[in-house]
């Protein structure tokens, strides 16, 4: 009686093994370290490594080691000094086509990650970071295909002058014939021409009739509008030069995006958010600017614009060039010590730009910066959604000689502003404005302090279980406290093993689970000691103590799971964590608590003629 | 079997159980009254706004900070220390216009010298989505519990559970009213565990009822409820205690930000192991529960007990 055989124990000393090896990577601290990934698709190869390694020696750099594996090139330092300093250095040495990002490498010895030992992922409230939650302007991707249609809808009908008038009506276009024959021939050639249009229901009278995007295509721009604002996001994102980042979709509308360490949040704001670019445009030299300013009425074929201190200027409506021709931009400083920003255009846009400069030589051009901007604001306890447009003309020059593709924008605000538009103008723009509608950021400091208190709390409310289990259950406490230390040990190993994201509130979870994991062995316990009450068999009082006590015991925990499963699929970030560690902590503990301290109990008492238990 | 001679604690449970009932009562219309009256503190996670903390090198001077804001022109603010008098937090209500931009400008004019610690910025819609989400998240938890236990044992028992957790959520939300503690995702989050923890005491409980009702001859269920609360009694305090030592543990050393989160553990902890013992059972003997009603299970239970 009370004897496992030998294979089981086997097993269990097996599982025992396998979790303390699969915890262990967490017991290595991690190293300061760089991370040099590519900034496109392209992979990084040994040739990559071997440029890094000459950059890294022309300049004497105490570096640890250097490693290439999964894509990238890691370079670990001794202090952060070093680490700094070579991050400078690459960042200078380095082509764009690299992102250079500082980054911390758990340092598991080659044998453990071999296995697939890996260390727990720390979350944002741990290590510290940024998280936002940004939202996809929908209504603006709407109105903007709208507007795409009505212009092609104008064009469509042109030709054979079909149209009386077509008029925007909200998220429709309205249509009005001079005669029925016309109104049919042009129904006929919207459906050949203009698939994504439909007759609206009951909107149709004699000569008119009124259009609508199928719901269908508003769809599918939706979806490429998120999928596009995603791809410039991940363009930024790696301009800002970030270790393992996380960009992804969540629900049909909305964007995460985590950036572990970064300590600049305004400038990730500012950067993440803005939907800007620019366009260059003739100044209109002929009309009179006093009289449009006091009229507020530009003449036909120009419009006014206002610099950023208030002057105005009327620029021609016709665009030379804008932001979709950029190829390529960079920041730097002009002769006079201004900040400047270069800038390269595609074919398209420098033939644009070629003619232009030779055919209005000596006329002044501006530079328009456009930025779309949208914020849910309180009004009246209404939530209102505000668009705002900012044309502010960034500088007008005249045209001193012919140019094409290659040329600078002066008249930069300041070196900040000209890196940011320049990173901007190189990351491609949102194809739809964005709003962020959640932030959650963590200093270092605070992620340091959280990790040391969040340790600190498991160790001591780990301590206190187990002197009061060991004073209350003497054999039988130790037992339970070997489960329970089985149980830490399991929880962290599957945590590694499954990368779950560790995070403050998870800690909190295992914290939890250690109080109630006993919970399964007080059950037990005092089941047995029942037991003993009312029989002097001390071996059957044990098998009867577990196996009585086994039903309550699922009965309990499976509940529990329940909850913590609920609380799983409804929670956000932190809460999850919470329910993912109490989850796994509840799993783990029926195991450790009804086998492994059975096997234990076995072990000690089990086939012995025993007149006493020390409970 | 006489309990006595077992040495068992004879405590008797469930003719003091009028007096648990009044108690019970006063908690959950103190509670109600102080929800229905002041409501609870809800934090940004729920109301939207934005939250800073801030770390300065010397004590901070809140009346600085607060002329500062005010001098922004900035609407429902509320600065505190927080933890220290060198940390700060800073709360601003939803403003005018609401973006995340908010807290940059505020980092700015704060200075050069602080070590900005925390930001958390909450849209008004992401707020009012998790307010929903978070009482769906009860509703289903407990929904997903009745089924279970009705599925598990019996309806009136299903019934008598829900009754305590209703209870156990009600009395801890009224503290968090009446102490006008903050209200945030976290302390949700520890409501549903304190749901969770409830649960699996009662149920405890509610298997030695079930246990004692078979294996008794006795029709009179007020002894065998008494007997399964008095044999379960050690169990739940030891649970209890371990459970509440390391809620301690947490409440004491794991930092500002999850001590509210630990606070509403601890409450729970302690109002679902009374409710476990007084509520739960109370409810299933006001149901009419009956030895008649246990037998359906009876054969499950027998095959348990026969195993090797």
């Amino acid at each position: 009686m009370n004897h496992y055989p030998g294979w089981k124990n086997t097993l269990i000393a097996f599982f025992f093994l396998l979790s303390a090896l699969y915890a262990l990577p967490n017991i290595y601290g991690s190293d300061l370290a760089i991370q040099i990934s590519s900034a496109g698709d392209a992979s990084i190869g040994e040739q990559d490594l071997a440029k890094v390694e000459t950059a890294l020696s022309s300049d004497t750099v105490d570096y640890k080691s250097i490693v290439l594996s999964d894509n990238r090139i890691l370079i670990r330092f001794e202090d952060s000094q070093a680490q700094l300093s070579t991050k400078a250095l690459l960042k200078e040495t380095l082509s764009r086509n690299y992102v250079v990002a500082l980054n911390l490498a758990p340092s598991v010895p080659q044998w453990l990650s071999n296995l697939g030992g890996r260390a727990m992922s720390l979350g944002l409230d741990l290590r510290g970071g940024v998280h936002f939650l940004l939202e996809v302007d929908m209504e603006a991707v709407v109105t903007m295909s709208i507007d795409r249609y009505y212009n092609e809808l104008r064009s469509l009908l042109r030709e054979d002058r079909l149209y009386k008038s077509i008029r925007k009506e909200g998220h429709s276009l309205l249509v009005t014939f001079k005669t029925e024959e016309s109104k049919q021939q042009g129904k006929a050639l919207i459906k050949d021409e203009l698939f994504d249009l439909q007759i609206a229901e009951g909107s149709e009278s004699e000569l008119q009739f009124s259009l609508e995007i199928t719901s269908g295509a508003i769809k599918a721009f939706k979806a490429s509008a998120l999928k596009q604002n995603i791809t410039t996001l991940r363009n930024r994102v790696n301009e800002l030069g970030v270790a393992q980042p996380i960009i992804q979709q969540q629900g049909s509308e909305r964007i995460v995006v985590q950036l572990p360490g970064v300590q600049d949040t305004a400038r990730a704001k500012e950067i993440l958010g803005a939907v800007a670019t620019i366009e260059f445009r003739l100044v209109d030299e002929k009309n009179d600017l006093q009289l449009a300013v006091n009229t507020g009425k530009a003449p036909v074929g120009s419009k006014l614009y206002y610099f950023k201190n208030g002057r105005p200027l009327l620029l021609k409506t016709s665009v030379i060039a804008t932001g979709e021709n950029i190829t390529g931009a960079s920041s730097g400083i002009d002769q006079n010590n201004a900040p400047m920003v270069n800038i390269q255009l595609d074919n398209a846009g420098g033939r644009s730009m070629l003619e232009t400069t030779k055919e209005f030589l000596n006329h002044r051009m501006a530079v328009v910066y456009i930025e779309n901007k949208v914020e849910t604001i309180i009004e009246n306890g209404e939530m209102v959604k505000v668009r705002t447009k900012i044309q502010d003309i960034i500088n007008a020059a005249t045209i001193q000689g012919t140019f094409s593709n290659r040329f600078q924008v002066t008249g930069m605000e300041s070196a900040r502003a000209a890196r940011n538009l320049a990173l901007l103008l190189r990351a491609g723009s949102l194809s739809a404005p964005i709003e962020i509608i959640e932030e959650r950021t963590i200093g270092p400091s605070l992620g340091a302090d959280n990790i040391a208190k969040g340790f600190l709390s498991v160790l001591v409310g780990f301590a206190l279980v187990l002197v009061f289990m060991a004073w209350r259950y003497r054999v039988f406490g130790l037992v339970a406290n070997l489960a329970l230390t089985l149980n830490l040990v399991t929880i962290v190993a599957v945590l590694s093993l499954i990368q779950a994201t560790l995070t403050l509130p998870g800690i909190a979870g295992i914290v939890l689970t250690v109080g109630m994991a006993v919970d399964a062995n007080v059950l037990i316990f005092e089941r047995i000691k029942e037991e003993l009450k009312s029989t002097s068999n001390v071996q059957k009082s044990i098998s009867t103590g577990y196996e009585k006590a086994l039903l309550t015991i699922a009965d309990a925990n499976i509940t529990t799971l329940i909850a913590s499963i609920v609380l799983f699929s409804f929670g956000t970030g932190a809460i999850k964590g919470f329910a993912v560690t109490l989850s796994i902590g509840i799993i783990t503990s029926m195991f450790t608590a009804i086998v492994v301290s059975r096997a234990l109990i076995n072990l000690i008492y089990g086939g012995k003629k025993v007149q006493e238990l020390a409970i | 079997m006489s309990l006595k001679s077992l040495n068992i604690p004879n405590i008797d449970f469930v003719n003091r159980r009028h007096l648990a009932m009044i108690f019970s009562s006063i908690l959950l219309i103190a509670s109600i009254a102080s929800l229905s009256i002041q409501g609870l503190k809800l934090g940004i996670d729920f109301t939207g706004g934005t939250l800073i903390e801030v770390g300065y090198q010397q004590t901070a001077d809140l009346e600085e900070i607060r002329a500062k804001l005010n001098e922004a022109n900035y609407q429902g603010t509320n600065v505190q220390y927080f933890g220290s008098d060198t940390e700060v937090l800073i709360q601003l209500a939803p403003q005018q216009v609401t973006s995340a931009k908010l807290s940059s400008s505020i980092i700015h004019m704060l200075g050069e010298d602080i070590d900005v610690r925390r930001v958390e910025f909450v849209g008004p819609k992401v707020g009012e989505e998790l307010t929903n989400d978070g009482g769906l998240a009860m509703l289903y938890a407990l929904i997903g519990i009745l089924i279970y236990v009705a599925f598990r044992f019996e309806y009136r028992f299903a019934l008598g559970s829900i009754a305590a957790l209703i209870h156990d959520v009600i009395i801890v939300l009224g503290v968090f009213s009446a102490l006008q503690i903050e209200f945030d995702l976290t302390v949700l989050a520890a409501i549903l565990a304190v749901i969770g923890y409830s649960l699996n005491d009662t149920i405890v409980v509610f298997d030695r009822i079930r246990e004692n009702f078979l294996s008794t001859r006795h029709v009179d269920p007020k002894p065998i409820i008494n007997d399964a609360l008095n044999q379960t009694l050690s169990r739940t305090i030891m649970t209890s205690l371990t459970t509440l030592l390391v809620l301690f543990a947490l409440f004491y050393l794991g930092g500002e930000v999850i001590h509210s989160f630990a606070g509403a553990l601890l409450i729970g902890v302690v109002i679902g192991t009374y409710s476990s013992i007084y509520v739960a059972s109370s409810m299933i003997l006001a149901l009419g529960i009956s030895k008649a009603d246990m037998l359906p299970s009876e054969k499950e239970n027998k095959e348990i007990n026969t195993r090797p």
